[in-house]
């Protein structure tokens, strides 16, 4: 505390916002996944944050062996896409019809027992995973890891966003997310789809599984237990399902995080301040922020995609 | 190999029997209204805290203090109850593992709450006769004989069918004229009580409390005992308790592997028989009838 003392306060909205967004950046990375897993089988996947932990540990195990970020990123994402498909296929493709309450027990049992798992696998210590970069941050206010995980998660988003939005396989998505049985009805491979969309969301999360490492500099096997808990209120806050409403559910709570501690220190722990924050806004609107009519993935993307691009993308159907 | 002496055989059944009435004040919730609670160990932490204080801070006697810990329970029961009647399942389930974190967060950041340290119980005191060993064991078995009364009574009750509607299907049930909002309250108060009434049990019987122990941990113990032996039923969440309890403690190398084992346990049992043991027993006995009964149809024609 003493060394922040000594900054001023400008320095220390500077550094309070460039924080936020980092934290901010690594919310969405984690809760996109989750909200698309929401969204098409509105099934609140628990386990989603087990597999950033995976990822996690597949980045440092790269990093440790090549010495280098740049293939730790991909191996991670890989690895959590891989773990994330494995699970739809072993678990929730079989429970997907089922009463709420059996995905949502399973997937709490497929949490504890994939972190414990992790534990045994790879010790209960956390490791160190303090990658260097060559370079360092353009902008002198963000600093080399902020920089990195900001720029990576704008190159991710942006890379989901033409995957969804220009491919046919995006298409099929679309058509996939807004009604499964029209989908299976013209020729659409659903599970396939579904498949994609636990790949993509497990992909974010492996990402964000190695910045999160790197960022803070340890992997431990219970590192992802915050997150889980942060995750779901993010998507709670976002309206359960709509991926603007989480990225930008995502970047409030970094932001309220950071500034309110930055105001009145630790006083308050940081997992209360979500949690109060989120019961705030469902008290007032229980549907979400971004809730209401639009609080489905369906009518996001009819948002998003509706009018413009909808005649381009079925030409490269036909 | 661990060895059976009397006094440890008491000790298992003592915590196997807490976690019994833990089990059963979740099933309550989970079993009866059919929403998912993944933050019970919260009002366990309210009925042990409740109870520590008004013990050490007060020196307020047990005959007071444990009805106390129990109306703590009930009151954060029927507060947790709120939210729920304005957010669905999933959000509720979210909102139960948040309360966790709060307790567990507020309790570590408080002085007065002993902080990371906890507190230290003592031997409760009935008129003047200590319940300790077998008589705290007795004690712990009556106070589940009473949660299972209820459970009993709640499923036969008006209140345990419009829960079963509600359960089933809200929109019908809100249409015959069942309040959901009355009777989820009314399942969240009832198990809150329960859950804090164990909670204080288990304060006694470790003598000594720490925030740590009421954590999502805990919580999913306590799930996994009530979906094992089966939700909804009277005898489940009691027989999937001793059983997950007591059984494993046999078994040398368990403790390292008991997160893992009960999540896979919790994953299989929701996923093949959501009936849990009790599904497995009606199953069993409704196969053991039509086989004994088949032979002598046989027989006759």
């Amino acid at each position: 505390m003493s060394s922040v003392a000594a900054l001023t306060p400008l320095q220390i909205g500077v550094s309070t916002l460039t924080t936020g967004l980092t934290l901010g950046a690594l919310y969405a990375l984690i809760a996109v996944g989750l909200t698309m897993v929401y969204g098409m089988m509105r099934i609140l996947h628990i386990a989603h944050a087990a597999i950033l932990v995976v990822g996690a540990y597949a980045g440092f195990y790269t990093w440790s062996a090549l010495g280098s970020f740049w293939l730790a990123l991909p191996v991670a994402m890989l690895v959590g896409g891989l773990v994330n498909v494995t699970v739809y296929l072993a678990l929730f493709r079989w429970i997907a019809d089922e009463e709420p309450l059996i995905p949502l027990i399973a997937s709490i049992g497929l949490f504890v027992a994939m972190s414990d798992g992790y534990r045994i696998l790879f010790g209960a210590y956390s490791k160190n995973f303090a990658p260097s970069f060559a370079f360092g941050s353009p902008i002198p206010a963000f600093t080399t890891p902020q920089f990195v995980v900001i720029v990576l998660t704008v190159v991710l988003f942006a890379a989901v966003y033409v995957l969804v939005a220009y491919t046919r396989v995006g298409l099929a998505w679309q058509v996939t997310a807004q009604d499964r049985e029209i989908a299976g009805a013209i020729g659409i491979n659903v599970r396939r789809i579904m498949a994609l969309n636990f790949f993509v969301g497990g992909a974010l999360a492996g990402a964000a599984g190695a910045l999160v490492g790197m960022y803070y500099g340890d992997v431990s096997p219970y590192m992802g237990d915050t997150w889980a808990y942060k995750t779901f209120i993010i998507i709670v806050l976002g309206g359960m399902g709509s991926i603007p409403g989480t990225v930008i559910a995502a970047f409030i709570l970094g932001l309220f995080e950071t500034s309110i501690i930055a105001q009145w220190g630790f006083a308050l722990p940081r997992d209360a301040i979500a949690f109060l924050l989120m019961i705030a806004v469902l008290m007032f609107k229980p549907e979400g922020l971004l809730g209401g009519e639009g609080s489905s993935l369906r009518r996001y993307l009819q948002d998003l995609f509706g009018e413009s691009s909808e005649p381009e993308t079925v030409e490269e159907v036909t | 190999m661990v060895s059976f002496t009397p006094d440890y055989m008491i000790t298992l059944i003592t915590i196997g029997t807490i976690y019994a009435l833990a089990a059963t004040s979740l099933n309550f919730i989970t079993g009866y209204a059919g929403l998912v609670s993944i933050g019970h160990a919260a009002f366990l932490a309210v009925g042990a805290y409740t109870e520590a204080i008004l013990l050490l801070k007060y020196n307020v006697p047990f005959e007071i203090a444990f009805p106390a810990s129990i109306l703590m329970g009930a009151i954060l029961g029927a507060l947790l109850g709120l939210p729920s009647l304005r957010v669905s399942d999933d959000f509720l389930a979210v909102a139960t593992i948040g309360i966790n974190f709060i307790v567990v967060g507020a309790l570590q950041f408080s002085d007065f709450f002993g902080g990371t340290l906890g507190l230290s119980v003592e031997t409760p005191r009935v008129l003047g006769v200590a319940l300790e060993d077998t008589v705290f064991m007795l004690f712990a078995l009556a106070m589940l004989a009473i949660g299972m009364g209820v459970s009993w009574w709640l499923q036969r009750s008006w209140a345990g069918l419009a829960l079963a509607a509600l359960r089933e299907d809200p929109q019908a049930a809100e249409s015959v004229g069942i309040s959901t909002a009355r009777f989820k309250i009314i399942a969240f108060t009832i198990s809150g009580a329960f859950a804090g009434m164990a909670g204080a049990l288990l304060a006694h019987y470790f003598g000594f409390i720490t925030p740590g122990t009421f954590g999502f941990l805990l919580s999913v113990d306590i799930l996994v005992f009530a979906v094992f032996g089966g939700l909804g039923t009277i005898w489940g969440p009691v027989v999937g308790a001793y059983f997950l309890y007591i059984l494993p403690q046999f078994l040398r190398t368990f403790q390292d592997y008991r997160v893992i084992l009960y999540g896979l346990v919790l994953m299989f049992i929701i996923v093949v028989e959501p009936d849990g043991l009790m599904g497995l027993y009606r199953r069993a006995s409704d196969w053991w009838s039509d086989r004994h009964a088949e032979p002598t149809a046989g027989e006759t024609a």
